[in-house]
């Protein structure tokens, strides 16, 4: 199904990113608790192994005894079997007199020759391997004999190595179990945290394509953001389709009366021989098409107002220049060439967040509707009006009735276009651009007539 | 092969006992191929009881020839000391019953390490470092005349034997042997050994003392005093060297109280030229093959003692470890010859 197959573009997977994570720092931390624990390890059987080394020098020393004047040693295998705790290890004694002449053990120069205080212990080789020693010395104050009888004791480093080395070893082996626990729980803390999203991706799967409903989120925080995208992705999807639905729906009901009309008048002119009659059926054949084609432009223009309210960004712009650019197009000399067109606009600029073509656009129906439907001089302008900013057209008229001003702003008027008239439209498109972005349409007379006005909230100027 | 022992027998009877004292080789022979290089192992054992394994051994390894060279332990010690000193052995191997020497020459550095499986597999008390192994076990046993010894009178314990002497009846009277600790390296271990296992120590040389017992040297010949009646019993001889000879005279009796186990001590000397050769010898004198060899030479008893009187649980083996280090101690041993004179009259 569609949870196996692979999404192009996926990077790899979570679990496996965590467990190389995871890897990555049992290696460093393996490495670095490996290096401690052998530090450790050493300095522990340093001690331990140190203090058999000064056991078996105090029983050498405690076995020193004046024999006629002399001292001697009756060298004790306690001291040896002590030593041979560490068992592979080969071992250096050395028992030397007042004046460094050797009673009994190693001959030869020791392999420290000045110990400064007793017991001191020492590094040195024994016959090519590494070795510690410790000397002690005792002082011995008798009749017979009194001076200073220095034992030295040494042990090679097998057994404080295979210590060390057993010590980091059970170390090592207790971080590795450590760290397979650590791996199994993370994968496992994955694998639970990560169900969620195959449940989604089963909703998904099993859903009419026509639901376009919110997803039910009980998912981790993490993930619920991506829910919570999806879900407002579907809601933006759900309007378009349905705006898309009611253009189709209109358009269809909104063309089969005039396009019906228009077949009879032009059957009617086939049919008529009169000249005169039949001149007067074309000229209203003719008028019926234009209104057909402005209809249709502004259903497109709906259309296009509606998409883009929703799919396009909105930018920070001046109303000001939205009224100077409908008026420069001049496109209103085309429908009415007669009619005054007036630009007011202030000196401070009206910033709001929208989008331009999409305000340009129901700007210019409403003054199509004013051209259309009002009555003397046009003033188009933009203005700020406390915490509101307002882009606005005013004709000269008393306005539609209080009857039509009702129903107006509808999507369609029916009365209106089923004649081929279209005002209802144009609000309709300047209604649904000024909800788009935050505002409103107001309809009113005004003193010098009535007013169309897009009331947006102004953005404040940039601090 | 019987004209290779004769070789051998010529060989040694070229060497006479008088030499023991000297610096150099008491005998010599040559095993496997009479020309070539030839590995040189070193051994306080008779060739005539350790000849048969080195043939078996020469014979299974075809390019392999050993010139063996019997030496008194002590002499042996020496040259062994010399050699490590001198960075450069004659020696491809040292076989000693001397352990405790052998102990000091490895803790002084002078033996190569070898691990092989049967090299490991050796208990802890017959191998130290990897460098010292013991490959036989050897009781030390009391013999005795059978004729000169009536059947109640044999002395099947220490204690019995310190009875024997304290009776001081005139017919063991001088009659009594064991070896020389000066000149033997065995003796001197043994009674080490036996001052270190028990109290009796001091009573049985008080005894030997009374009893005006004899100490000689060498196994071969103290064997052989018995045999003839000049001693009437030996104590502290190595029962392997009785079993060799099947003397008909000789009774042996395995201390009940305690019977000291040697493992003869094998080393490789670290100047060793032949190493390879050596570690081929040891892996055989540990083989199967060469355990029987041994076992038949009388140098392997195996846990059942002979003496069926003796409990498996009086053996001591004497381990090979840095304890017997103490041995080698000069004033230690200073002192313990002098007791010994002390008790022998010297």
């Amino acid at each position: 199904m569609a949870r196996s197959a692979a999404i192009e573009g996926a990077t790899a997977s979570l679990k496996r990113r965590v467990i190389i994570g995871v890897l990555a720092l049992l290696l460093v931390g393996g490495a670095v608790a490996a290096l401690a624990a052998f530090g450790y390890g050493r300095a522990a059987a340093r001690e331990s192994y140190d203090r058999l080394l000064l056991g078996a020098a105090n029983d050498i020393a405690e076995a020193i005894s004046i024999q006629n004047g002399a001292p001697v040693v009756d060298l004790p295998v306690a001291a040896f079997q002590l030593l041979a705790l560490a068992p592979d290890d080969r071992i250096y004694y050395s028992v030397r007199g007042p004046g460094g002449e050797v009673l009994t053990g190693a001959t030869g120069a020791l392999p420290n020759p000045t110990p400064t205080d007793s017991p001191s212990f020492f590094d040195a080789s024994m016959a090519d391997e590494r070795a510690r020693f410790v000397t002690l010395s005792r002082r011995f104050a008798e009749r017979s004999f009194s001076g200073t009888v220095s034992v030295t004791v040494g042990q090679t480093l097998r057994a404080r190595t295979e210590m060390a080395l057993g010590l980091t070893r059970d170390a090592l082996i207790a971080a590795a179990i450590g760290g397979i626990a650590l791996l199994a729980a993370a994968v496992w803390v994955i694998e639970r945290a990560m169900r969620p999203l195959r449940h989604i991706a089963d909703q998904l799967a099993g859903r009419d394509p026509h639901d376009l409903t919110p997803m039910d989120a009980a998912v981790p925080a993490e993930v619920a953001v991506m829910v919570g995208a999806m879900n407002r992705f579907m809601a933006r999807l759900d309007r378009q389709v349905a705006a898309m639905r009611n253009l189709i729906s209109d358009t269809a009901h909104q063309l089969r009366t005039p396009v019906a009309a228009l077949r009879v008048q032009a059957e009617l002119a086939s049919a008529e021989e009169d000249d005169a009659r039949r001149d007067l059926i074309l000229t209203r054949l003719q008028r019926r098409t234009r209104s057909l084609g402005e209809l249709l432009d502004q259903m497109l223009s709906r259309a296009l107002v509606i998409h883009r309210t929703d799919a396009a960004r909105r930018v920070s712009l001046d109303l000001r220049d939205v009224a100077l650019d409908v008026i420069e197009s001049r496109d209103h000399e085309l429908v009415a060439p007669n009619r005054d067109v007036v630009l007011e606009i202030g000196e401070a600029a009206v910033m709001v967040m929208a989008d331009t073509l999409s305000l340009s656009e129901a700007l210019r129906n409403l003054l199509g509707n004013a051209l259309k439907h009002g009555a003397g001089r046009v003033r188009v302008g933009a203005s700020r009006e406390g915490t509101r900013a307002c882009l606005w057209v005013e004709d000269s008229g008393p306005g539609p009735s209080a009857a039509v001003l009702e129903r107006i702003g509808e999507r369609f008027e029916k009365t209106a276009a089923s004649v081929g008239q279209s005002a209802g439209l144009g609000l309709s498109i300047a209604r649904a651009v000024a909800q788009a972005f935050g505002g409103e349409l107001l309809l009113g007379a005004t003193a010098q007539g009535f007013r169309a006005t897009i009331s947006l909230p102004a953005q404040e100027e940039q601090i | 092969m019987t004209r290779l022992m004769m070789l051998v027998i010529a060989l040694i009877s070229a060497a006479a006992p008088a030499l023991a004292q000297q610096d150099g080789p008491e005998a010599r022979a040559r095993f496997g191929p009479a020309d070539g290089p030839a590995m040189v192992l070193r051994s306080t054992t008779d060739i005539a009881v350790l000849g048969p394994t080195l043939m078996d051994f020469t014979a299974r390894n075809p390019g392999i020839a050993v010139n063996y060279e019997q030496w008194g332990s002590n002499a042996l010690y020496k040259i062994s000391q010399r050699d490590c000193e001198a960075g450069h052995s004659r020696a491809d191997a040292v076989l000693s019953s001397a352990v405790h020497q052998m102990v000091d020459l490895v803790n002084r550095g002078c033996a190569g390490s070898y691990r092989s499986p049967a090299s490991t597999a050796l208990p802890a008390a017959r191998r130290w470092r990897d460098q010292l192994w013991g490959v036989t076990q050897e009781p030390a046993v009391i013999i005795y005349n059978t004729h000169l010894v009536p059947p109640q009178d044999v002395p099947h314990t220490r204690f019995a034997l310190l009875d024997l002497m304290r009776r001081a009846e005139a017919r063991y009277q001088g009659k009594i042997a064991t070896y020389e600790i000066e000149a033997s390296g065995l003796g001197y271990l043994f009674a080490f050994e036996d001052s270190l296992e028990a109290s009796t120590f001091g009573a049985l040389m008080e005894g030997f003392s009374r009893a005006g017992a004899v100490a000689t040297c060498c196994s071969a010949e103290i064997i052989k005093g018995v045999s003839k009646g000049e001693y009437a019993i030996a104590y502290n001889v190595l029962g392997s060297y009785v079993n060799a000879r099947r003397d008909p005279n000789v009774g042996v009796v395995w201390p009940q109280d305690y019977t000291l186990i040697l493992s003869r001590g094998y080393m490789i000397p670290k100047s060793a030229e032949q190493v390879d050769s050596a570690q081929k010898l040891l892996d055989f004198l540990l083989s199967a093959r060469g355990q029987e060899d041994l076992r038949a030479a009388g140098l392997l008893v195996s846990g059942e003692p002979e003496d069926s009187a003796t409990p498996a649980s009086a053996l001591h083996t004497i381990a090979i470890s840095p304890v017997l280090l103490v041995a080698l101690d000069r004033q230690k041993r200073a002192q313990f010859i002098a007791r010994w004179r002390a008790a022998f009259g010297r």
